[in-house]
């Protein structure tokens, strides 16, 4: 009737799964019951659960990536104290339970960590940026987030009820099989990545045709910010990228379900091809996270030294490059799996290559300062930070990059010092950037800037502290993964490591308390005129928050650094550009289709891992129903009407007026 | 393996620190001016030339590409001259034959054979210092990787296949050794010792363990390939003729064939 | 337009105002937006299959001491099985045309005849798995087999879900007519059931045609 489920599948016996798995349910309940004794729920649902505003969805996508980062960095501070005592000790983490929160932590941390950060500002600034209503499927976008929430759902019951997988973040076979991983660890895994697999997938659809067809009048290519090339060069990743994941975690679950032998170790499976199809998808993931992070330092960085950004042209063509060469890396994760040496010297050259466009880009952001004005803002502290520690990263994945070397420092700790120091430096640095720097026009006030200064020196501080040790251990030949070892002279380096990661729990601290504190001072951050940076790019000229459509009238783009020209004729001017003719705007309607088909996602994963087979049927047949309800319906659109429309950009003219005549900008 | 004790390990720890040299006359420059211009052209310095419309320049393009390109150049050609003198499946050139291991990784330790020899060890591998050793690898279960850190590189082991690995230790000495990749419950145990001794004290060890103890047969083996733990090292003073390519074709037969203890173990039965 | 004169060109692109160029019109009309996304959709969908193709390629020869394809495939089955998919991508062009002259008979018509090859291909192809896995050539035999399962299957899941949206636009049109949003969706079906034709001429080459002749 369960399947598997019993009640042995709560953790009843481990204490710090249990109380980690009711802090969370009382946190939920605590949210819910609030939420329902303000009466909340309407305005919710209405406004945000079953919105297709793509400002809405990045919004949530944003909040999702802050929530589960504290659950993935919770899961690294509990490692980093464990390994500090577990010198010939066994620590506080039973190896099981230490098993578990590695895999746990690395799955979260980039699939609902890293993803939902870039996805999250991608959705919400590039259709700002080339002058854009919205996506090109709101609803399908609708559906893309809720999915990912859905897998977020499921990796979190796994707390609670059953167990999660044991088998690393990327679940190699055969330690991943059904043989050496019976229970139902590993098909949270599966079950959790496919899900949110399948909605990452939809954005990369939705935002590839969004930048090559949803750009304003006279938006070319070459005239769109460089965040829209990263963007789309990340979505194109993502569209090839991810129907690979897809097909090989199917694989596995064949395997595990069906008794298939892809990857068996026995009947001819062949685990060495999973590790080639996990990495070709693999490789190409992480340029999905790193490329609109570098997108995002350089609208920063060119904003803050008020200069255009040098070498636009260079940035597309290593853009692109990085894009294509992305591709033809992967096996550098495996160079000791014995490919020979033919095999090995090649990708360890083409992984070489493709750090000269990443350093054509550092080489552009260095010369966008010089000559520039350099305002020291919190999103600029972020670059600078980036800039230096991901050049140290980039080097040392080079090093990793020679197979010989890379023999003495595969699964070493100086792996994993690396990867944390390129996704750190990169990726985490690049969302809370764009945190800070788009997070007025989201929500109308900026955040506060000491507490965002606070926050970013101790991430800085903390990270160092936390990683360069790990460089070190590596090197003296420490091995990552391991639940207790019985050298002595690595146990200082690890005990320095976990003040380094104190330390990033104080930036993270930081980081919520500036939200708290920002929220409460909104009034003194107000942002009155929606450019609150001196912007360059088309979302600087609407207000602060846009209106969900974005401009009252599209606007006609003639040339580069859209709003900058139109920004400085103004002030040449001496007045606003005339009055536009307006017209009444077409928005697509808000639809629950997302949440409805993510809810009954969440009844098939939950009942495919648990073996509960009628409640797998009653969950497809639930989405299936959905999606037809969903195509069943007669309005797709509602109507602005065009006095709502002028009524509004009335009131920004307004306070544009008000900035132009006080001659603030010159 | 910073302290390398065999001539892999001695050129892969070059190879990596000659590596780094290079590379830290881009890096250390570039975080330097990165400080420098951010502090120079910070907005309330008036000393400083705003340039607001400076934003291209062929000359620098030029430079800025053509700096990372021939770094990589470079070590493009450190990469595939190394891959190919450092392979593991390379012989070390060496006036003494080499000496054939036979490796199989289990959950949670290593067994090594000595097919020559007719003898085997858990958890400690002796060898002669200044011979090189030939590995033949394997894994019993999942995906292992064979790592003596001063000695030189790892290889994984994978059921089903053979990996090749040759190492050699200069002087004798005891090095440790680990599996290092991930393979469930026991993997921090799995710790061996490779123990390089002179060449009298060898053939004295290995007269020794001939013949003492039990004998490796599959039924012993598949007693040893029962998940667990060895705290201590031990041998068998004999082993099965082929034990080690029974153990490599097992997975490849029929699916009943592998199933568990007991099983048949000559895959070349007709189905 | 003397604004124009206005706007920097700091990385010296230099002006083409004489024309504007086919991309900077402004956004798509919706039809194109909606065949494009859809496009990409379906190049994602074949790069899937492509890992499942390189997945065959690689288990071709893992057979576990048991059967391999030459001595399985039964090609006439495949034939028809052929036939009736590619009969079924010609009806689905002639409920096109139906559609395009706005003929509710014709086009429930056409689209049936399509959904009933597509079944009678799901029929064959199920009935062709139900012999394997009775003799004991089931997907758990051995790698090979899984992979060919898989492949096949997937494929014949796709042809399914494809009915199934099939059966689903029957209704809409019957209810709704011809309106703007199932004329759009109707092309997006037509190209995924064409689609679906590419990846079987794919199956019947390397899978059946390769298997059968090695």
């Amino acid at each position: 009737m369960l399947g598997k489920l019993d009640w042995d599948a709560i953790p009843l016996h481990e204490p710090i799964a249990l109380i980690t798995a009711v802090t969370v349910v009382v946190v939920v309940l605590a949210v819910l019951g609030w939420i329902t004794v303000r009466g909340h729920w309407r305005y919710l649902w209405n406004e945000w659960i079953t919105s297709v505003d793509h400002k809405r969805l990045g919004v949530m996508y944003f909040l999702l990536g802050l929530v589960m980062l504290i659950r993935g960095f919770a899961d690294a501070i509990m490692m980093r104290a464990h390994q500090a005592m577990a010198y010939n000790a066994p620590g506080y983490l039973e190896p099981d339970h230490y098993n578990q929160i590695f895999s746990a932590h690395g799955t979260i941390m980039i699939f609902f960590t890293a993803m939902p950060f870039m996805i999250g500002l991608m959705n919400f600034v590039m259709p700002l940026q080339i002058g854009a209503r919205d996506v090109a499927f709101p609803t399908l976008n609708s559906v893309s987030f809720w999915l990912t929430a859905a897998g977020v759902a499921l990796i979190n019951v796994s707390l609670g009820v059953g167990v999660f997988s044991r088998a690393g973040w990327l679940a190699y076979p055969p330690l991943s099989e059904l043989r050496f991983s019976p229970d139902v660890g590993v098909d949270y895994y599966l079950w959790s990545l496919q899900i949110s697999g399948v909605g990452t997938l939809m954005t990369g659809i939705n935002l590839v045709t969004t930048v090559l067809k949803m750009r304003a009048p006279g938006m070319r290519l070459t005239r769109m910010p460089i965040f829209c090339w990263t963007t789309l060069a990340s979505n194109l990743l993502i569209v090839a990228a991810f129907p690979i994941l897809t097909a090989t975690f199917a694989m596995l679950l064949l395997d595990r379900y069906l008794g298939f032998h892809f990857f068996t170790k026995e009947a001819g499976g062949n685990p060495m091809m999973y590790v080639n199809l996990i990495w070709a998808w693999g490789h190409p993931e992480v340029y999905i996270l790193i490329l609109p992070a570098f997108g995002i330092f350089s609208e920063v960085i060119s904003t803050f030294s008020g200069k255009p950004l040098f070498g636009y042209r260079s940035m597309i063509v290593a853009t692109m490059a990085i894009c294509v060469l992305s591709f033809m890396v992967w096996l550098h994760h495996f160079f000791t799996m014995g490919a020979g040496a033919d095999v090995n010297a090649f990708f360890g050259i083409m992984t070489m290559i493709i750090s000269v466009p990443t350093g054509v880009k550092v080489f552009n952001w260095l010369f966008t300062m010089y000559g520039g004005r350099v305002r020291f803002t919190s999103p600029v502290l972020w670059t600078i930070g980036f800039m230096i520690t991901f050049v140290i990263g980039g080097m040392t994945g080079v090093l990793m990059a020679i197979p010989p070397a890379d023999f003495v420092l595969h699964n070493s700790l100086f792996l994993v010092a690396h990867f944390h120091n390129v996704v750190i430096g990169g990726v985490v640095f690049g969302a809370l950037a764009g945190y800070v720097f788009w997070f007025p026009k989201a929500f109308g006030f900026r955040l506060h800037e000491g507490w965002g200064k606070a926050t970013f020196w101790f991430w800085l501080v903390g990270f160092y502290v936390a990683f360069m040790p790990l460089y070190a251990l590596g090197l003296m030949g420490m091995t990552r993964r391991m639940q207790h070892y019985d050298v002595a002279a690595w146990q200082p380096w690890l005990v320095v490591a976990m003040f380094g990661a104190v330390l990033i729990f104080f930036g993270i601290a930081c980081l919520v308390i500036q939200l708290v504190v920002s929220i409460r001072q909104r009034g003194r951050l107000h942002d009155t005129t929606g450019d609150p940076w001196d912007g360059r790019s088309l979302e600087w000229i609407t207000p602060s928050p846009p209106p969900a459509f974005n401009f009252a009238v599209l606007p006609n783009v003639q040339g580069e650094e859209a709003y900058w020209g139109l920004k400085q004729g103004a002030l040449r001017a001496g007045a606003l550009p005339d009055l536009p003719a307006y017209e009444a705007i077409h928005l697509p309607r808000n639809s629950p289709t997302g949440f409805v088909t993510a809810f009954f996602a969440v009844v098939l994963g939950f009942a495919m891992i648990w073996h509960i087979w009628w409640l797998a049927i009653l969950g497809l047949i639930g989405a299936f129903t959905g999606f037809v309800v969903f195509a069943w319906r007669d309005k797709e659109e509602y109507a602005v009407p065009v006095d709502e429309v002028a009524a509004h950009d009335a009131r920004h003219r307004a306070a544009r007026d008000v900035l132009l005549h006080s001659g603030v900008r010159a | 393996m910073l302290d390398p004790k065999g001539p892999i390990g001695v050129a892969e720890r070059s190879i990596l620190l000659n590596s780094l040299a290079i590379m830290l006359v881009v890096v250390v420059p570039v975080i330097v001016l990165t400080l420098a211009f951010a502090w120079w052209y910070r907005a309330s310095n008036s000393r400083a030339r705003y340039q607001p419309d400076w934003a291209y320049s062929g000359r620098l393009e030029f430079i800025v590409w053509a700096i990372p390109a021939l770094i990589v150049m470079f070590l493009g050609g450190v990469a595939w001259v190394g891959s190919h003198a450092l392979d593991p499946w390379k012989p070390i050139a060496s006036n003494r034959p080499p000496l054939e291991v036979q490796v199989v990784s289990m959950d949670w330790k290593w067994l090594f054979l000595y097919p020559d020899i007719g003898i085997a060890s858990v958890n400690e591998v002796v060898v002669p210092a200044g011979t090189p050793i030939h590995f033949r690898l394997t894994s019993d279960t999942v995906m292992n990787s064979f790592f003596v850190p001063q000695l030189g590189g790892q290889i994984y082991t994978m059921a089903g296949m053979e990996s090749q690995l040759y190492l050699l230790a200069d002087e004798p000495g005891v090095f440790a050794g680990i599996s290092a990749q991930f393979s469930g419950a026991g993997f921090p145990d799995m710790q061996f010792r490779m123990r390089a001794v002179g060449n009298a004290e060898f053939a004295d060890w290995s007269s020794k363990t001939r013949g003492a103890g039990e004998t490796l047969d599959l039924a012993a083996y598949e007693r040893l390939a029962l998940p667990g733990v060895e705290r201590q090292p031990r041998t068998y003073g004999a082993i099965t003729a082929d034990l080690f390519y029974t153990i490599v074709s097992r997975f490849t037969a029929k699916p009943e064939a592998a199933a568990g203890a007991g099983r048949d173990l000559h895959p070349t039965h007709s189905s | 337009m003397s604004a124009v004169a206005a706007f920097p060109d700091p990385n010296r692109l230099g002006r083409l105002d004489a024309e504007t160029v086919a991309d900077e019109q402004g956004p798509a009309p919706k039809r194109i937006v909606v065949g494009y996304g859809f496009w990409i959709f379906l190049l994602s969908d074949f790069i899937m299959f492509s890992a499942f193709f390189a997945a065959y390629a690689v288990l071709n020869g893992a057979t576990a001491d048991g059967p391999a394809g030459h001595e399985l495939f039964d090609l006439r089955n495949v034939a028809i099985e052929t036939v009736c998919l590619l009969l079924s991508s010609f009806t689905c062009g002639m409920a096109s045309l139906a559609v395009s002259v706005r003929s509710p008979v014709w086009t429930q018509i056409a689209l049936l005849a399509t959904g009933l090859l597509g079944l009678v291909f799901v029929i064959l192809e199920v009935a062709e798995f139900h012999t394997l896995v009775v003799a004991g050539n089931g997907p758990q035999r051995s790698a090979f087999l899984s992979a060919f399962f898989t492949l096949v299957g997937c494929h014949g899941v796709h042809v399914t879900a494809g009915g199934l949206w099939l059966g689903t636009m029957m209704a809409q049109f019957f209810f709704k007519g011809f309106n703007e949003t199932l004329l759009r969706r109707f092309m997006c079906f037509s190209l995924f059931w064409h689609a679906l034709d590419i990846i079987w001429v794919a199956i019947f080459t390397i899978v059946y045609l390769m298997g059968a002749f090695t």
